[in-house]
């Protein structure tokens, strides 16, 4: 699947978009952030504000127990601040 | 009408006059236009905004959004104007525009659309000021504003 960063996140991370196949066993939003977290000081540090970083299973809002399976892109940003 | 994002400004008056000819089935509008203030949120002043976006996920977002807003009231009309990019003190980010038969509709439709903007549509603000950027922080009192519209 393809994973898009934004705002802040993106600038922790380093990179506006990857391709990334999470192992077996991570089913949720929340799951593959914390895999994601495993992945590298950069990703620990773009996650490490917990429930107030938000998701997107292409490109709709997701909880972070919504199941990520079948997801072709999953983005992850903090609140929003349009308007 | 519908949803628009761009880069480049508007003409609150234009627009209006664009969606207002040649009907006469509204009997009122409602516009609501938000400008970028001069100051950031840390009160230095503020030289320029930049908003990022999420390409695709806005538009569907904002779609969304102005569907809703279409279930809830009696709307004739509506407008939804958003830029992205960067924006200078005193330009328009935000236009928003309602029209109804009658004006209850038309002002809260045109709340609603704002208020849920705020919270679901997927952009991010950065102010540059002479300490450089910053990325703007979210608001509990957005927040709160969008859920009062929850059912």
């Amino acid at each position: 699947m393809k994973l898009l960063y934004f705002a802040w996140v993106r600038e922790r991370i380093g990179r506006a978009e990857e391709e990334a196949e999470a192992p077996a066993g991570v089913a949720t939003v929340a799951e593959l952030i914390g895999w994601l977290r495993s992945r590298g000081p950069q990703y620990e540090r773009a996650f490490e504000a917990g429930p107030s970083i938000r998701a997107a299973i292409d490109k709709r809002h997701a909880k972070p127990d919504a199941p990520i399976a079948g997801a072709r892109e999953i983005a992850f940003f903090p609140p929003m601040t349009g308007g | 009408m519908a949803v628009r994002l761009q880069r480049e400004s508007f003409d609150l008056g234009a627009e209006v006059a664009r969606l207002t000819a040649g009907r006469s089935d509204a009997g009122a509008v409602v516009t609501f236009s938000g400008l970028c203030r001069d100051r950031a949120d840390s009160g230095a002043p503020l030289i320029s905004l930049t908003l990022e976006h999420y390409p695709g996920m806005v538009e569907e977002e904002l779609g969304r959004i102005e569907q809703e807003a279409r279930t809830r009231w009696p709307i004739a009309d509506l407008l939804l104007i958003h830029r992205y990019g960067r924006i200078l003190p005193g330009e328009p980010i935000v236009l928003v525009v309602t029209l109804s038969p009658h004006r209850a509709a038309a002002f809260e439709a045109a709340q609603f659309l704002m208020d849920y903007l705020k919270t679901s549509a997927p952009f991010w603000k950065r102010e540059e000021t002479e300490d450089g950027p910053a990325w703007v922080a979210s608001k509990a009192t957005d927040d709160e504003a969008a859920t009062r519209w929850s059912r």
